[in-house]
C-alpha cells in the first residue's frame, strides 16, 4: 500500500494515482498510472485501503460468533461468505446438512447472486459513462433486497446462515413473493439487453477489449464469471456440486465472443447478464421443490473441532470461488481464518494485461471483473 | 486421482523429498521438502494424469514451534484436488517462490509475506500489500503484540461500558427502590 503523488518521469511520462478515490474503482483502490499521454506503460494496483484484518479477528471470537464477520468480506454478496466459513466448519466437525436446510442456502445465496450481479452489470455501464441501464437494475435490486430482509431481517449483512444449516425458515408467503418477483424480473432481462447490451456504442467499448485467454485465466486464478468468460467450462455449482445444486438443473455459460474475441470485457458482462437468467431457473426450481424438514443438523453446544485438523470450503460466489480455510488447535476458536476471494485474484492481473492499453480502456476492464474492495483487502 | 495414489507416485519419483501423508484430516495433506517444492509444482502442473493448473489457496501458518505453507492445488481437467504443505523454521521462515510455476501465488505470496512475515525466495516483487510500507511486525505472527498506535492515530477507544460504571459509582447514587415502582406501594 504505497501512494505517491503525480509527477513527470522521464520522456515526458507521467506517473499519476488512479484512486484511492475514483468513480470507476469500485471502492478504495489505487491504480499507481505510468502514462505516455493516453497509453498506459503500467498500472500497478495499490490495496489495501479497506484491510480490516478479518482474518485475525477470526482467530479471535469463537467459531459461531465469527458469522456476521463474514458478511463484511463481500458486502454485494454476503451470503457466499457465510456459506463458505459456514462450510468450512461443518467439514471440520463432519456435520450432515438436512436437506431442506440446503435448500434454503440456494434459495438464499441464488436470490443474493441475482442482486449482486443487477449491481456488478448495472455499474459497468456506468463506468462507461451510461448512467440508466444502473437506475434500471437498482430499482429492480430493491425488491431483492426486500425479499432478503424478510427472510433474515437484513438487506446486505444478512447473517442468515449458521454452523450446520440455516437461522430460520421462509416467512409465510415468502415462496409466492419471490415467485412474482421472478416472474418479474424474467421479461426485463430481455428490455435491458435492448436498452444496454446490444447498444453499438457499448458493444465498442468492450469488445475485442483486453481479451484473457483461457489459459492466462486458469494461471492467475480468475474464478467465477471471469474465468468462464475466457471460455473456461467450469462451475463448482455442477462441476463439484455442494450445498443443494446437486439436485438443480441449470446450464453454465461460458464466454463464446459474440461480438469480438473470448474472454474480451463484452463476454464479462454477457456471462453475468446470463448467468443472471440462470439463477432465476434455480430459484424457481429450489422454491418449487422445496422439501419439509429441519433448519439445522444435530450441532455440538462448544464446537471444539480436534486439533491439528484443517479444511478449505469452496462455494460459488457472485465473484467466483470464495474458498474459506480453517485450522483448529483445539480450543473454541480457530488458529487460523483464510479466505480467499475472486476478487484478489482478479487483482492480480491487472498489472500484466496493462502495458499498452488506453486509459480509458483500463476502467473498462476494472469494470468487467466485477471487483469489490472489501473483498480484495478483507 | 486419491491423495494416497499421488503420495506413492511421487514418493516413487522424488523419493525421500516427499514427507508423510496424512489421511486423517478433513482434506488430507502431503508434506513436501521446501528445496523440492518447485520441482513437484512444475511436475503436478504439467505432467499428464495430474494436471493441477490452478493454485487454489496459498496460506502460511503459525504453528508456534514451525511456520508451515499451504497449497491447495485443483485439476480442471480431472476435477481433484490436493494439498501440499511445506514445513518452515521458526527463526527464519523462508519457502521458495512457486509464482513462476503458477502466476497466482504472486499476490498470495505478498499477502502471506506481509501478515505472517514468510520469505518466498525468488519471487519477483516481494513487499507488503495489505498494511503500509512502515508497518512493523506481521500481524497473524503468534506472538504479534499490538502496537498503540500508527502515526499518532490511537488503536484504543474507551470502552462506552466505563461512562455507565461511572454513573454507579457517583457520590450520591440514584434511589434504589422509586416511589413509583409496584413493590414501593403503600410504603410511601
Amino acid at each position: 500500500m504505497t501512494s505517491y503523488t503525480t509527477e513527470i518521469i522521464d520522456d515526458g511520462k507521467m506517473l499519476i494515482n488512479m484512486g484511492p478515490q475514483h468513480p470507476s474503482t469500485h471502492g478504495v483502490i489505487n491504480f499507481l498510472v505510468e502514462t505516455d499521454g493516453e497509453v498506459i506503460d503500467r498500472a500497478i494496483p495499490e490495496i489495501g485501503y479497506l484491510h480490516r484484518g478479518i482474518e485475525k479477528i477470526g482467530e479471535m471470537v469463537p467459531y459461531p460468533g465469527f458469522m456476521p464477520y463474514t458478511d463484511r468480506v463481500d458486502y454485494l454478496a454476503a451470503m457466499f461468505a457465510n456459506e463458505s466459513y459456514a462450510m468450512a466448519v461443518e467439514k471440520l466437525l463432519g456435520l450432515e446438512l438436512p436437506r431442506r436446510a440446503r435448500y434454503l442456502r440456494v434459495i438464499a445465496c441464488e436470490l443474493n447472486r441475482l442482486a449482486s450481479h443487477l449491481v456488478g452489470t448495472g455499474c459497468m455501464p456506468m463506468d462507461l459513462g451510461a448512467f440508466t441501464p444502473f437506475t434500471h437494475w437498482v430499482r429492480e435490486r430493491e425488491t431483492a433486497n426486500d425479499l432478503t430482509e424478510e427472510l433474515c431481517g437484513a438487506r446486505l449483512t444478512y447473517n442468515y446462515l449458521r454452523i450446520g444449516g440455516v437461522s430460520q425458515d421462509l416467512p409465510v408467503g415468502f415462496d409466492k413473493r419471490l415467485l412474482q418477483y421472478l416472474d418479474h424480473i424474467e421479461p426485463i432481462i430481455p428490455e435491458f439487453n435492448r436498452l444496454i447490451t446490444g447498444n453499438e456504442i457499448f458493444v465498442k467499448r468492450l469488445a475485442n477489449v483486453v481479451p484473457v485467454t483461457g489459459e492466462e485465466a486458469i494461471a492467475y486464478g480468475l474464478v467465477g464469471p471471469n474465468l468462464r468468460a475466457s471460455g473456461v467450462d467450469w462451475d463448482l455449482r455442477r462441476d463439484l456440486p455442494y450445498s443443494a445444486y446437486g439436485e438443480m438443473d441449470f446450464e453454465v455459460p461460458i464466454g463464446k465472443g459474440v461480438r469480438g474475441v473470448v474472454g474480451d470485457c463484452y463476454d464479462r458482462f454477457v456471462v453475468r447478464i446470463e448467468e443472471m437468467t440462470q439463477s432465476i431457473r434455480i430459484l424457481r426450481q429450489a422454491v418449487e421443490g422445496l422439501p419439509e424438514g429441519e433448519l439445522t443438523c444435530k450441532v455440538p453446544k462448544k464446537i471444539k473441532p480436534p486439533a491439528g485438523t484443517d479444511a478449505f470450503a469452496r462455494t460459488e460466489s457472485a465473484r467466483g470461488e470464495l474458498g474459506c480455510y480453517l485450522l483448529a488447535d483445539g480450543t473454541d476458536k480457530p488458529a487460523r481464518v483464510r479466505f480467499r476471494t475472486g476478487s484478489f485474484a482478479a487483482m492480480c492481473i491487472i498489472e500484466d494485461k496493462s502495458p499498452g492499453l488506453m486509459i480509458a480502456d483500463l476502467v473498462a476492464f476494472i469494470a468487467s471483473i466485477d471487483v469489490v474492495a472489501p473483498e480484495i483487502d478483507r | 486421482m486419491d491423495a494416497v495414489v499421488i503420495h506413492e507416485n511421487l514418493k516413487a519419483r522424488f523419493g525421500d523429498r516427499i514427507g508423510s501423508l496424512t489421511v486423517d484430516n478433513p482434506d488430507p495433506f502431503i508434506v513436501v521438502d521446501r528445496s523440492a517444492l518447485k520441482e513437484i509444482g512444475t511436475f503436478l502442473k504439467d505432467e499428464p494424469g495430474y494436471e493441477f493448473d490452478f493454485l487454489e489457496n496459498l496460506t502460511g501458518l503459525d504453528l508456534g514451534d514451525k511456520f508451515v505453507s499451504v497449497y491447495h492445488l485443483l485439476s480442471y481437467k480431472h476435477r481433484h484436488s490436493l494439498v501440499l504443505r511445506v514445513e518452515l523454521s521458526k527463526d527464519q521462515p523462508t519457502a521458495p517462490s512457486v509464482s513462476e510455476v503458477w502466476p497466482a501465488a504472486n499476490w498470495h505470496e505478498r499477502e502471506q509475506y506481509d501478515l505472517l512475515g514468510i520469505t518466498y525466495t525468488g519471487h519477483p516483487d516481494l513487499r507488503r500489500i495489505m498494511l503500509p510500507e512502515d508497518w512493523v511486525g506481521h500481524p497473524l505472527r503468534k506472538d504479534y503484540e499490538q502496537p498503540k498506535g500508527y502515526h499518532g492515530i490511537s488503536h484504543e477507544r474507551a470502552n462506552v461500558l466505563d461512562g455507565f460504571k461511572a454513573l454507579d459509582d457517583r457520590d450520591h447514587p440514584l434511589p434504589v427502590v422509586a416511589p413509583s415502582k409496584p413493590e414501593a406501594d403503600g410504603e410511601q
